[in-house]
């Protein structure tokens, strides 16, 4: 835990340390791929490895499945849906949803803890929410596998068969659940890879699956980089692709599956914004900001980073917000204490750190918390920018980090088309207090999923994706399952 | 003497106004007995640019009618056809359907576009929910208009495909530009006539004539298009389909036969919206419950 500095008064208010503890976790030394059931060292021969962002230290080595390897796992997959999961009945297929969901829930402790080691979270997020919402994403779905007649009123329907999934580092496991549940849900096969800094989760996933007695070859978990990923995207057997990732990758993923009629659902980038009216309940919003944009360390796609307050109130929620992130926790995210933890990757520090410094070239004013940063491992302290400029690219572009840009507003016209001004549209914010002009902005805002008083609330049963650039489908709730069914119209 | 004939100027349909091209050019489509169809615009590329402009302009105020209103206009586009009925079944006749076909055609269209006026106010109902989130929010999603459709009427049919694509695209409040069929474009313009006396604001429809060489690929790439929905393409699928890509357009091919009465739904609705969750807090203090 880094030290604060005394406050002004000279009393040192920190909390004492509160570590979670690693002893009842087992990590392997090295890790194969997860097709049938088996774990299948890959023809590559070749190996990576990971580490846990806070220090720096190697926690294992992942396989790194190249073309063959995919072609193994989707040859696993086809023969699995055809041979076993097409025959299953749907009650069947639920149950063996549920199953994996309570394994789930008996692992949590050890899957919060190994998803803070390998990708960075505070422990807090990975065990209160990363880790309850996966188990409960197959819970919601277990339910529906016999009961999918009843989501698309008068519409035959059938599996796809074969999905082809990529995941991104932010939420690992989370993304693991929101991916494979529906998938399994509606009767699909599927072949799953993770990102590369955070392959354990889903590789102690495969250990449940495979604990809980599912056929092998219905969930495939293969390990690599963007070329795993590729020879995901470019297989001929494969129906449809799943990915959650940047909007520049999403398109070449378009690209590429173009005219070949693989299905797919992408969840990319946003820039989404926060608007704060001058009614708002100001202590909540400022929290709402703090968790809209510092959640995960900025590493979620639907984080607040544009804010948009209300000019009368501008000088006000600055104060309240800066005196916030002055008493954010920085630190080890193993710390139950800890707000604010590692940055993923020492790259996409590097990339928050490009954008910072874009931002100060573009003439905007800098404000970061006063915390110290541990010596090791990829840190960055809480970022907000003010005086910033629509057209300024710390708030066109995705920082994916701890940034947030501020620009204030007059009317509700001004800030309507403020907020829509951006190729994203996948989250918005609106704090007041009056009923009526909440309605009015949540139904103007272009934008799939609106908080109103509240912001980067997840639940299963809610369906999450975006408009324009943000990609399309949904996932979570009756209307996630969409994505893997094939409408006979 | 027999009375000389007026023959009918086709013209393209772009913001509640019949412009011709701006290039300037045409082109005569022939039956199949090989007679010319009329001199129709050949459009240009800078003709979809109006047109989408046009479309983008009108979504605002069309998305946020009522549902009640856009149903209303709906019905009135089959008011207004079947008063013009015996002009599409000439029209279809002279583009080389026998009078019996014609009439099942043009009888099919009205019916249809009545079909989908009745939706306007209920796929929302259909197809929305409250979700029962696990904290004390109210959570609820349902379906908006999702912005300009770029719409590629079926080749084979003059006006029960583009019926069949173009009316379940717009009655939730979408606008939309229209392609013609290429050879069979007579019905498309006459069509236009009839939205223009309808009720429907101008620019909710743009309709071109011209070639699909020169006028789909600038559609389907078209940055302010949200959407693309055509029949399954063939060879130029791919091209198109990755034309799509640079602002994500959805895309959307139909192989249906659609002098079939079966050729019609909610889905053909629901493709082009967009869904939209929204999460409140509810306010929980005291430990008051609704038990009586």
């Amino acid at each position: 835990m880094a030290k604060k500095k005394p406050g002004k008064e000279g009393v040192n208010w920190d909390y004492s340390p509160s570590l979670e503890s690693t002893s009842h976790i087992t990590i392997l030394p090295k890790y194969e791929l997860f097709i049938n059931n088996e774990w299948v060292k890959p023809s590559s021969k070749k190996y990576f490895k990971t580490t846990n962002p806070a220090n720096e230290d190697v926690l294992s080595e992942i396989a790194w499945a190249n073309d063959y390897d995919v072609d193994l796992a989707v040859k696993a997959a086809r023969n699995a849906y055809n041979d076993v999961w097409s025959k299953t009945t749907p009650k069947e297929r639920s149950k063996y949803i549920y199953r994996i969901a309570r394994l789930m829930q008996e692992h949590a402790r050890e899957l919060s803890v190994i998803e803070t080691l390998d990708a960075g979270k505070p422990i807090r997020e990975s065990r209160d929410i990363d880790v309850p919402l996966a188990c409960n994403h197959f819970f919601y779905y277990a339910g529906w596998a016999d009961k999918l007649e009843y989501a698309f009123p008068n519409q035959p329907m059938e599996a796809l068969g074969v999905a082809g999934q990529i995941i991104p580092w932010n939420f690992p496991l989370l993304m693991a659940a929101w991916k494979i549940a529906p998938a399994l849900a509606a009767g699909n096969c599927v072949v799953l890879k993770p990102a590369e800094t955070t392959s354990l989760t889903a590789l102690k996933l495969a250990e449940i699956i495979k604990a809980s007695g599912l056929p092998p070859g219905v969930v495939n978990i293969i390990t690599g980089h963007g070329d795993t990923g590729a020879a995901i995207v470019n297989h001929p057997d494969i129906n449809k692709i799943a990915f959650t990732g940047s909007t520049n990758v999403g398109k070449i993923i378009q690209r590429a599956i173009a005219g070949t009629g693989k299905k797919a659902t992408l969840e990319l980038g946003g820039k989404s914004a926060n608007i704060i009216f001058d009614d708002a309940p100001i202590d909540q919003a400022v929290e709402g900001i703090v968790n809209g944009i510092f959640f995960n360390q900025g590493h979620v796609c639907c984080a607040g980073s544009r804010l948009f307050v209300q000019e009368n109130i501008a000088e006000l929620v600055i104060r309240k917000l800066k005196h916030r992130m002055d008493s954010l926790y920085l630190g080890n995210p193993l710390d139950k204490n800890t707000d604010i933890g590692a940055i993923n990757s020492k790259e996409q520090l590097e990339t928050i750190e490009k954008y910072i410094k874009i931002g100060i070239s573009e003439g905007a004013e800098i404000y970061q918390s006063t915390c110290e940063l541990p010596g090791k491992g990829y840190f960055c302290r809480p970022t907000i920018f003010t005086n910033v400029a629509q057209s300024s690219r710390i708030s066109q572009e995705e920082i994916f980090g701890p940034v947030l840009s501020i620009q204030t507003f007059r009317t509700v016209d001004e800030v309507i088309q403020k907020a829509n001004n951006s190729p994203y549209g996948l989250a918005a914010g609106v704090w007041t207090d009056k009923g009526s002009r909440i309605f009015n902005l949540t139904s103007k805002l272009r934008a799939g999923v609106i908080w109103a008083n509240t912001y980067n609330k997840f639940d299963p049963t809610s369906p999450f994706g975006g408009y324009k650039e943000s990609g399309f489908g949904r996932e979570g709730g009756l209307h996630g399952l969409g994505a893997y069914l094939k409408m006979k119209l | 003497m027999d009375r000389v004939e007026i023959l009918k100027t086709y013209k393209i349909y772009i913001g509640g106004a019949f412009p011709r091209t701006e290039s300037g050019r045409h082109y005569t489509p022939l039956n199949s007995k090989g007679d010319p169809l009329g001199n129709l615009c050949l459009s240009s590329r800078k003709d979809v640019r109006n047109a989408v402009v046009a479309a983008r302009k009108a979504f605002g105020s069309w998305s946020e009618r009522s549902a009640f209103n856009r149903g209303q206009i709906i019905y009135r586009i089959a008011e207004m056809l079947e008063g013009r009925k015996e002009q599409f079944i000439s029209e279809l006749q002279k583009q080389g359907s026998s009078k019996a076909e014609a009439e099942k055609e043009v009888i099919l269209a009205i019916d249809r576009i009545v079909y989908y006026a009745g939706w306007c106010d209920k796929y929302n109902q259909v197809l929305s929910a409250v979700n029962p989130v696990s904290s004390a929010h109210f959570n609820f999603s349902t379906y908006e208009s999702m912005g300009v459709i770029g719409v590629l009427a079926p080749q084979a049919t003059s006006l029960i495909g583009l019926v069949s694509l173009l009316i379940p695209a717009i009655c939730s409040g979408n606008t939309a530009v229209l392609i013609a069929s290429e050879k069979l474009p007579l019905c498309a313009i006459t069509f236009a006539e009839v939205l223009n006396s309808s009720d429907v604001p101008g620019g909710v429809v743009n309709i071109l004539t011209g070639t699909l060489d020169e006028l789909a690929p600038g559609l389907a790439a078209h940055m302010d298009v949200n959407a693309f929905i055509s029949e399954p393409l063939g060879s130029m699928e791919i091209g198109i389909a990755q034309a799509a890509v640079d602002n994500l357009k959805r895309k959307f091919s139909y192989e249906a036969d659609w002098s079939s009465e079966k050729s019609q739904g909610l889905y053909y609705i629901s493709d082009c919206l967009e869904l939209k969750t929204t999460w409140h807090p509810i306010e929980n203090i005291g430990g008051s419950t609704s038990s009586y």
